[in-house]
């Protein structure tokens, strides 16, 4: 149900970033411990299911997300967002598109 | 539309029934627990929900049947524990009845986002009342929340509950038997993902809802523990103390119901004349099944210390650290909680493999699955190490025999991990790459109810197993072993003093049907040394693998009554090449460790895997391809440890 309207969604929107960011093609992955970004969109690339479940997750368009810690072994990694902590590999961080906050 | 189901449903069925739809770790099992008095495993580990659970919450002498469903951040599924619930929820589905009324637990520590799940249940058009839990951990961390507020801004009833609060829960158990009276949202909330975040604004403003603080103490606790260095070492610490505490803790426990059963069996030898009977109740009955209810203890001890880790939240941590090695097996940290649960027994663990969206991943996390050590195992390895090993033997600061004990455990994990990379590998390929995502739940005290339910089922399945299936085959194996019967004459003739009942014994399982079959079967296991004794006792496991540990006791008994243990350091290969020899060398006993590390010997399993896989071929893989993997290792072992030695 829910589905259908997220990829109408998704093609409906304008392909260049409306978003006047610094660096539009930061990712959430390119960010280190202890940074903080607003998210900004899901990239085209990202399996519709995938980038819905992200969604869902808390990684919309407009949310915050701190990046936590790193694994020991560098992947995953812990982020905050809306409130609660979540592990992201890396690969599904690329796909968040984000701006940097201070 | 969809209450008209409801009716239906419930003039079928003549109760209310309900659905607990909430997302992994919002409290969602405690609440179904405490409702129905039902217990189910609970834990702070998202997605210990796997199966689908019901139990009956009785109101006022009403019954209210109530379903705990998977834990789900979205209806939309993408795992199969997922569609369970979307197709529980969806009234167009003519599989699984239409619950009445829906409960939907929302942690009051991540209302954004539950919200956004709530969003699409009330999508359903079902009644629904929401469980706001955790109300104590916001106040903690200084969030705050109109609760009342809420209620009228969603159309729907918001209850909040404290875990161990009688009147919260009265006030809920209350509502439930007036489905009708539940407020109905006027307008449904937006399915449009930018309209929806809006909405969810909009409601969190009129709550006022305060967003808490960040968890300063999990936050501290996590600094230490998902150190990079010092996080490793405690991960592999909590590992290894893990077996050090099923030894040394347990070991007094387990002499102590020993030390019970030798003076049974000594009971039985001096005053039941019978010698049919006495064989029965000594060999069967106190040397076999009670041989294996000694274990008793360790599993218990077992399964505290998995469910102290699963309630404290710990076991989250454990999969993050472990998601990276995971990888290298082309799986994810959530099949490292799939493998960690088939420490306990393999069917949890193949359950758990629910919660992997991609079906890939479960086939091959299910394959690696029963190479775990499982609890059955725990059985042999003790009798076997103990063979192997003498317990004053330390290596360093630790016990021998709970080194060897992690190395198996060790062994069985990465061989686990080996067999899942190969079937990944070489499975066919495509299919969308799925994401990862787990969430890190706060620390939490775990509670002592949920812990101790947790041993108290475990140590009830295992009663359980042991009064049917270990019974049932320890039976047959001990007719097997006692028949045919012997007459005197028969004994003179074969030197055997017939007052002399351990002598007798001996020589009737010696000459029995079980040595025949035993014999007949030499072929196969000779090469791995094992004499016809060991290969009933191999054969027999295949039900259950604490059979084998019964089928030893049995023998031991027959020879030794009164110390069935020492029987078993002392016993000798009765003929062949070998004859003479003592059975349990280092290479024999290594190379029995090594056949039951890797076979399938357990029709549980079996049965489970033909469920979850909707067909025979891959219990049938499965058994195949451990019985050649057991038997090669264990040639492999006795050649070596035979070279060594």
């Amino acid at each position: 149900m829910g589905s259908v309207q997220w990829d109408e969604r998704r093609k409906s929107r304008p392909s260049v970033p409306v978003d006047s960011a610094p660096d539009p093609d930061a990712r959430l992955a390119d960010l280190r411990p202890g940074m903080s970004g607003q998210v900004i969109d899901i990239d085209e690339s990202v399996e519709p299911s995938t980038a819905r479940r992200l969604f869902d997750l808390g990684f919309a368009p407009g949310a915050e997300v701190t990046v936590l810690r790193k694994s020991p072994l560098g992947d995953p990694v812990v982020f905050q967002v809306v409130e609660y902590e979540v592990a992201l590999r890396k690969a599904q961080a690329a796909g968040i598109h984000v701006r940097r906050i201070a | 539309m969809s209450a008209h189901c409801g009716q239906v449903a419930r003039t079928v069925t003549g109760k209310t029934r309900l659905a607990l739809v909430g997302s992994p770790n919002s409290g969602k099992s405690t609440l179904f627990n405490a409702l129905t008095g039902l217990r189910t495993k609970t834990g702070n580990y998202p997605g210990v929900t796997v199966a689908r659970y019901e139990g009956t919450a009785r109101v006022g002498g009403h019954e209210v049947v109530v379903e705990d469903l998977p834990g789900t951040y979205s209806l939309d599924p993408i795992s199969p524990d997922e569609q369970v619930v979307a197709d529980a929820l969806d009234p167009d589905n003519p599989d699984i009845g239409t619950p009445d009324g829906i409960l939907v637990t929302i942690d009051a520590t991540t209302l954004r986002r539950s919200l956004g799940l709530l969003a699409q249940v009330m999508r359903t058009g079902l009644p629904i009342c929401v469980v706001l839990t955790f109300r104590d951990e916001l106040t903690r961390r200084g969030g705050t929340l109109d609760v009342s507020a809420l209620r009228r801004a969603l159309g729907v009833p918001v209850v909040g509950v404290t875990s161990g609060s009688r009147n919260d829960l009265a006030q809920l158990q209350s509502m439930l038997l007036d489905l009708a009276a539940w407020e109905r949202p006027v307008v449904p909330p937006p399915t449009d993902p930018s309209q929806r975040r809006a909405w969810v604004e909009s409601l969190l403003q009129s709550a006022g809802y305060e967003v808490p603080e960040v968890d300063r103490r999990t936050r501290r606790i996590d600094a230490v523990l998902l150190h990079p260095l010092w996080g490793t070492l405690i991960f592999f610490a909590t590992m290894f103390a893990f077996f050090q505490i099923i030894f040394t803790v347990a070991a007094p426990l387990q002499d102590a119901v020993q030390s019970l059963f030798d003076s049974l069996g000594t009971l039985v030898t001096e005053h039941v004349p019978n010698p049919l009977l006495s064989g029965f109740l000594g060999s069967a009955l106190i040397g076999g099944v009670g041989g294996v209810l000694v274990f008793l203890p360790q599993i218990a001890l077992l399964f505290l210390m998995i469910s102290l880790l699963e309630g404290s939240g710990y076991l989250s941590r454990a999969a993050f650290l472990m998601d990276r090695i995971m990888a290298r097996a082309g799986l994810e940290g959530r099949a490292f909680v799939a493998l960690l649960s088939s420490l306990a027994c393999a069917i949890p663990g193949i359950m758990a493999t629910r919660s992997l969206p991609s079906a890939k991943d479960r086939f091959a996390t299910m394959m690696g699955a029963p190479l775990m050590t499982c609890s059955a195992r725990l059985t042999v390895y003790v009798l076997l190490t103990g063979l192997l090993v003498s317990p004053d033997t330390r290596v360093g600061p630790f016990g021998a025999q709970g080194v060897v004990m992690f190395a198996l455990y060790l062994v069985g994990a990465l061989s686990a991990m080996a067999t899942a990379w190969v079937f990944k590998r070489f499975s066919s390929r495509g299919g969308p790459v799925l994401p990862f995502y787990m969430e890190m739940p706060s620390y939490r005290l775990p509670r002592p109810r949920s812990v101790a339910d947790a041993i108290w089922s475990a140590c009830k399945g295992f009663l359980h197993k042991v009064g049917r299936i270990i019974l049932l085959v320890t039976v047959v194996l001990w007719l097997l072993l006692s028949l045919p019967m012997h007459s005197d004459a028969q004994l003179r003739s074969a030197g055997v003093d017939p007052v002399d009942r351990t002598a007798v014994s001996a020589y009737a399982v010696d000459h029995s049907y079980a040595a025949d079959i035993g014999h007949a079967i030499e072929p196969v296991f000779a090469p791995l040394g094992f004499d016809w004794r060991i290969n009933i006792g191999v054969l027999g496991s295949l039900s259950a693998r604490e059979v084998f540990v019964a089928t030893l006791g049995q023998v031991a008994a027959a020879q030794n009554p009164e110390q069935p243990a020492e029987a078993l350091t002392h016993m000798t290969y009765t003929d062949g090449p070998h004859q003479g020899e003592k059975l349990f060398t280092p290479a024999t006993t290594a190379a029995l460790l090594v056949f039951f590390l890797y076979a399938l010997q357990c029709m549980s399993t079996i049965g489970v895997m033909r469920r979850e896989t909707g067909s025979w071929r891959w219990p049938a893989v499965a058994f195949g391809y451990m019985f050649v993997l057991a038997w090669t290792m264990a040639f492999l072992t006795h050649t070596l440890v035979g070279l060594s030695a």
